[in-house]
């Protein structure tokens, strides 16, 4: 691996673990509904706030999530895991253990291939490797109540155990990661294809994928030094602020003479720093032991191929397709994450150009929807009527920026009207008919006397003068081209 | 294998139990014994022997994803000493030093 320097003489390195939520209908170990937002302690029954006696069983659906994204990540599913307790004194787990993997987790050897955009615009490409993926447990939500709403300072906890037990997915990366940018990119194409594959909604906004950063610096040459954990990061915004920060703030330390203890910190956004929360625990501590509620998980070749067949065309495989097609690189980010993948594509199956649907989507599309607050799916406009929308443009019978209001009007009816309709309707045809446009520029050329001498003195552009009234004469829908071939022949 | 007294507090502690010096004194040759049963199972294990992680020769035992009526939320509170804003309230968090 090339040594790429953070700051003068240092090195930086950074493993990430992203929790995946599922999204399932019910939680890991029981029949517990998993939707977001319901009242406090609405979804929960004993197993899922431990009470004695009640056994927890695997969730199918869970376990199959688990092995798409393991394979999508690139990762061997294990033929035979079980699962661990991993056990420790929190309130927002009520069974003082969280049900988790340890020795042999459902995916290990994994790795994800992240695209960096460099100072010169060109893309590097940049190998990540996934130790492992394994299957878990979510926790409870605390509301600390007191003066600051955070831990510190706070009177006392309430628990509610709606999350608790929703089945969890960590992905557990090695840390080969050497720069924020990279750890940015990670986190983005990770989130991307937890969405392609469909396991979770992957809304870092309301939890469903979070990401904890294992930093440290080293002077280049050195050895491994020693980590701390960054938890709260709500945002890939965050991840990167925080790495840096964090690496700056061990540099410093070290600078000084001092040592890194390893520890939890907790991000804060607002201020812009990372705060001790705890002191790790050590791994012993947890005394993790196979859980004897639960036998193991056994995953025969037929199976994992079953499992492998669902696998959809993941991001990168989009991206490289779109850029085939001469789609820019950026806009096929956009389309990529922004989910404008099935409009593109029954677009382009209905005869577009993938450039010209490429840049409506992007564009004016992607401008019009979050000018109403719409989502592409709302709006009620099909890859067909892009279509349709480029091909009258393309046969003249729309300007570029009639079209943008034949758009409007697709949206304003939800799709029930396609754009040839809406533009039929609201008289937003070119005007080309020669006759009508003839009589109307012999109108100007007659009514412009001082212009045209203007013009026929030799300058040119004062035709731009006459161009303006016959569109004002047309509301704008003469065709320019047209109109400026007629203007030179009658004025002679 | 022996357990020293302070292995034992430990243990003890990250178990949340409180031990006197005389339960420390009794229990860490009692704790040490059973250890020393446990280690025979070492002895006999040869290397074409998996390691057991279950005594039932059973594996996927799994449910399909849906939905079972939860419990009332009035009967799991019930089970809280403490009920603020239909959550379980529990005391102040401290963490703790390691």
């Amino acid at each position: 691996m090339t040594v790429v320097e953070f700051r003068d003489g240092w090195e930086l390195v950074v493993g990430l673990e992203v929790h995946v939520e599922l999204a399932t209908n019910t939680k890991m170990w029981c029949g517990c509904s998993t939707v977001f937002g319901g009242d406090p302690n609405t979804n929960v029954c004993p197993v899922c706030t431990g009470q004695p006696g009640a056994l927890p069983v695997v969730n199918d659906q869970a376990v199959r999530d688990a092995a798409l994204l393991g394979m999508a990540l690139n990762g061997e599913v294990e033929e035979h895991c079980w699962f661990h307790r991993k056990n420790y004194f929190y309130p927002d787990m009520a069974k003082n253990y969280q049900i988790s993997q340890y020795d042999v987790p459902l995916i290990h050897d994994g790795y994800l291939d992240v695209e960096v955009e460099l100072e010169d615009g060109t893309l590097d490409t940049r190998r990540v490797g996934i130790e492992r993926l394994h299957m878990e447990e979510d926790t409870g939500k605390s509301l600390h109540v007191g003066d600051t709403g955070r831990l510190h300072g706070a009177d006392r906890s309430l628990i509610d155990y709606n999350r608790c037990g929703i089945p969890l997915l960590e992905v557990v990366s090695h840390p080969d990661i050497r720069d924020a940018e990279t750890a940015q990119g990670y986190l983005r194409e990770l989130q991307a294809i937890v969405r392609a594959t469909g396991v979770s909604d992957a809304r870092m906004d309301q939890g469903s994928i979070r990401c904890d950063a294992n930093v440290s610096v080293r002077r280049i040459g050195d050895d491994l030094g020693t980590r701390t954990e960054i938890k709260n990061l709500n945002s890939v915004r965050s991840l990167g602020r925080a790495i840096v920060y964090e690496a700056d703030r061990q540099i410093a330390v070290l600078e000084d003479g001092g040592t890194i203890r390893m520890e939890t910190r907790h991000w804060d956004e607002s201020k812009g720093v990372t705060e001790t929360l705890r002191v790790k625990e050590s791994v012993t501590d947890y005394r993790y032991f196979p859980d004897p509620d639960l036998v193991g998980v056994v995953s025969p070749p037929e199976w994992v191929e079953e499992i492998r067949a669902l696998m959809p065309e993941l991001p990168a495989a989009i991206r490289a397709r779109l850029s085939e097609a001469g789609v820019p690189m950026a806009q096929a980010i956009t389309l990529v994450s922004g989910e404008l993948m099935p409009w593109f594509d029954e677009a382009v199956a209905a005869g577009a150009d993938a450039q010209a649907v490429a840049n409506w989507l992007t564009g004016d599309v992607a401008g019009q929807l979050s000018t109403e607050g719409l989502t592409l799916e709302d709006s009620g406009l099909t890859g067909t009527h892009l279509a349709e929308l480029i091909a009258l443009v393309d046969d003249g019978t729309l300007s570029t920026k009639l079209a943008k209001e034949v758009l409007a009007g697709v949206i304003e009816e939800r799709g029930a009207k396609g754009p040839a309709a809406v533009a039929e309707d609201r008289g937003l045809q070119q005007v080309s008919d020669e006759g009508e446009l003839r009589a109307i520029v012999e109108q100007v050329v007659a009514t412009n006397a001082a212009t045209v001498e203007d013009i026929r003195a030799g300058n040119n552009k004062a035709i731009g003068a006459l161009v303006g009234q016959v569109m004002k004469a047309t509301k704008g829908q003469a065709d320019p081209r047209k109109t400026n071939e007629l203007l030179r022949e009658v004025i002679g | 294998m022996a357990l020293s007294p302070d292995e034992v507090r430990h243990v003890a502690r990250l178990a949340r139990l409180a031990v006197t010096d005389e339960e420390v004194a009794a229990l860490s040759p009692q704790l040490s014994d059973i250890l020393g049963y446990a280690e025979q199972v070492g002895e006999v294990a040869a290397d074409d022997v998996p390691p057991t992680t279950h005594p039932f020769a059973l594996t996927n035992v799994t449910r399909p994803d849906e939905r079972r009526p939860s419990t009332a939320r009035e009967d799991i509170l019930a089970a809280a000493p403490s009920v603020e804003q239909d959550r379980f309230s529990v005391p102040r968090i401290v963490a703790e030093e390691g």
